[in-house]
């Protein structure tokens, strides 16, 4: 018996060595390993991806499958708007993972397989998985914007909330604007991702602003009654720092844009600007959605907090902005570092035939940039209730800046080295 | 015994050595992970805020305190702690204590 075992490693340990590292789950699974693939080399899912190898060891394989062959931050993406930061600074490449042995496979993932458990992508190949991490992110819901459907629309009106080509188009946008002129920008009714981003938008162009084009205006049209997120400190940013410059609209819901004149349609008033920036409502992206994996709203993908399972799909951890987040939980890059650990601790435990952590924990620390150097922050620590089955915020903790501050703006560059670190190791 | 030989040697090949050790998932070890998206993986900080590997635990432990009292000047830190449970705070200190 033993030779007979021991001869059946040696062919699959052969099979796997010529191989390579190209995906053979069933020989994995003979040798004993777990496989486990994500699906998005964001916050959520190179986090993720990193400490399964980690927390697993050796006995784990892991693909990630990201599209864009480097990782761009959309926090700090503000900053190339206001003129501080350039797109080098917010990029990071995956070599970091690659030397701890994850498997980075720059491929679209268009479709999932629950059944068969397969992922396939982009280039006609497909990956077999044990256990699936989707962390897609969001896409943008443009059929809910009238007269934004098409592509022609979506180039001349941009979102630039996901970091990359529309972020420096924005910028390239903003410099060819006259003094003088007008900067709108549309906020959705939350929850969306990233809620202080769009206040801390309108404060980095206003900035720009205030030394390039000092009689420009910045106009934030929102969805929602109040600021979502930090609200005391962006409102005294405006008042202070950009008195003049920036005016706030509360209750300004987007009802259609007409791409030609550049004017977005509210319900009782047109505003027409020389750069109209319309940050649509989002949803869970297309490849959970395809997946069935959405749950709630047509929106967002429900999870078991225990584990970040899909509430549908048991082999399958949906993370980061794509989840339907707890009470009071942020959808921002911090978190889904955060859900990044909490899978791959269970994912680990889980496979190793071990139950996981009973008391699971996820926190949240957010910097805005009202200038270019001073910042103020949000927290939130979230501890599991077994009696409701979610993480909730721990009252009495948390918090917000009493000021805006240097020091902070420090810690916020900070935090950018230690998480894009955190997430994606040493490149 | 040959046969066993380029047995291992096919696994040194496929799997080369992980240079960190997948010792075993303790609750602080997760729990310091929450931790490491500001100080640092296993609190080897790369940036300003400070690094909290190798620290004592009485050390940490005592920081902590300080925040969560008000005697520790900061921004962020005495806010966070107050979301932690005192047996959870242990744990991640021990954890960080454990880490060179």
């Amino acid at each position: 018996m033993i030779n007979e075992n021991r001869r059946g490693f040696v062919r699959a340990a052969g099979a796997l060595a010529g191989a390579a590292i190209s995906g053979f789950p069933a020989i994995a699974r003979a040798m004993g390993q777990h496989n486990v693939v994500v699906i998005g080399g964001g916050y959520g899912g190179a986090t993720a991806a990193r400490y399964v190898m980690r927390w697993g060891g050796p006995k784990f394989r892991v693909t990630l499958i990201e599209r864009n062959s480097q990782f761009v931050s959309c926090p700090l993406s503000n900053l190339i708007l206001g003129g501080s930061k350039s797109l080098a600074d917010i990029t990071r490449t995956y070599n970091g993972l690659r030397k701890e042995l994850v498997m980075v496979n720059h491929n679209e993932a268009v479709a999932i397989d629950p059944a068969a458990q397969v992922v396939k992508l982009g280039n006609g190949s497909s990956v077999n998985y044990d256990r699936l991490i989707v962390s897609p992110g969001v896409d943008m819901q443009w059929d809910q914007v009238p007269g934004m459907g098409g592509a022609e629309a979506q180039e001349k009106i941009l979102h630039a909330w996901k970091a990359g080509p529309q972020t420096l188009a924005l910028r390239k946008q903003l410099e060819a604007m006259p003094d003088g002129g007008v900067f709108a920008i549309t906020i959705p009714l939350a929850p969306y991702r990233c809620p202080p981003g769009p206040y801390e938008r309108a404060c980095q162009v206003a900035h720009y602003f205030k030394q390039a084009k000092p009689t420009s205006k910045v106009i934030i049209l929102d969805a929602n009654d109040k600021i979502v997120s930090k609200a005391g400190l962006f409102e005294k940013a405006f008042k202070e720092d950009y008195a003049g410059i920036i005016e706030y609209r509360p209750n300004s819901k987007l009802m259609e844009v007409d791409v030609a004149s550049k004017t977005a349609k509210l319900e009782f008033e047109d505003v027409t600007a020389d750069v109209l920036n319309v940050i649509p409502p989002q949803r869970a992206a297309d490849i959970a959605k395809n997946a069935g994996l959405i749950t709630t709203n047509n929106k967002w993908c429900e999870v078991d907090w225990l584990t970040m399972q899909s509430k549908v799909e048991n082999a399958i951890h949906v993370l980061g902005d794509a989840t339907l987040a707890g009470p009071m939980m942020p959808k921002s890059g911090h978190m889904a570092n955060q859900h990044g650990k909490l899978a791959a601790a269970a994912i680990v435990n889980l496979m190793r035939g071990k139950k996981p952590t009973e008391s699971p924990v996820v926190m949240n620390t957010c910097y805005s940039f009202v200038d270019a150097k001073r910042v103020v922050h949000v927290a939130s620590v979230h501890q599991y209730s077994k009696e409701k089955r979610l993480v909730e915020p721990v009252q009495g903790a948390g918090g917000l800046s009493k000021e805006a501050t240097e020091l902070e703006g420090e810690y916020a560059f900070s935090w950018a080295r230690n998480i894009w670190a955190d997430m994606l190791g040493e490149g | 015994m040959m046969r066993t030989a380029n047995f291992l040697l096919a696994c040194t090949l496929a799997f080369p050595v992980v240079s960190v050790s997948a010792a075993d998932l303790t609750p602080g070890r997760y729990l310091a992970g929450t931790c490491a998206s500001c100080h640092g993986t296993d609190g080897k900080s790369v940036g300003s805020v400070p690094s909290l590997a190798g620290q004592s635990t009485d050390s940490l432990l005592s920081k902590i305190a300080e925040f969560k009292d008000g005697s520790r000047p900061g921004t962020i830190m005495a806010q966070i702690a107050k979301g932690y449970t005192d047996e959870q705070m242990r744990q991640i200190a021990e954890f960080f204590a454990s880490q060179k």
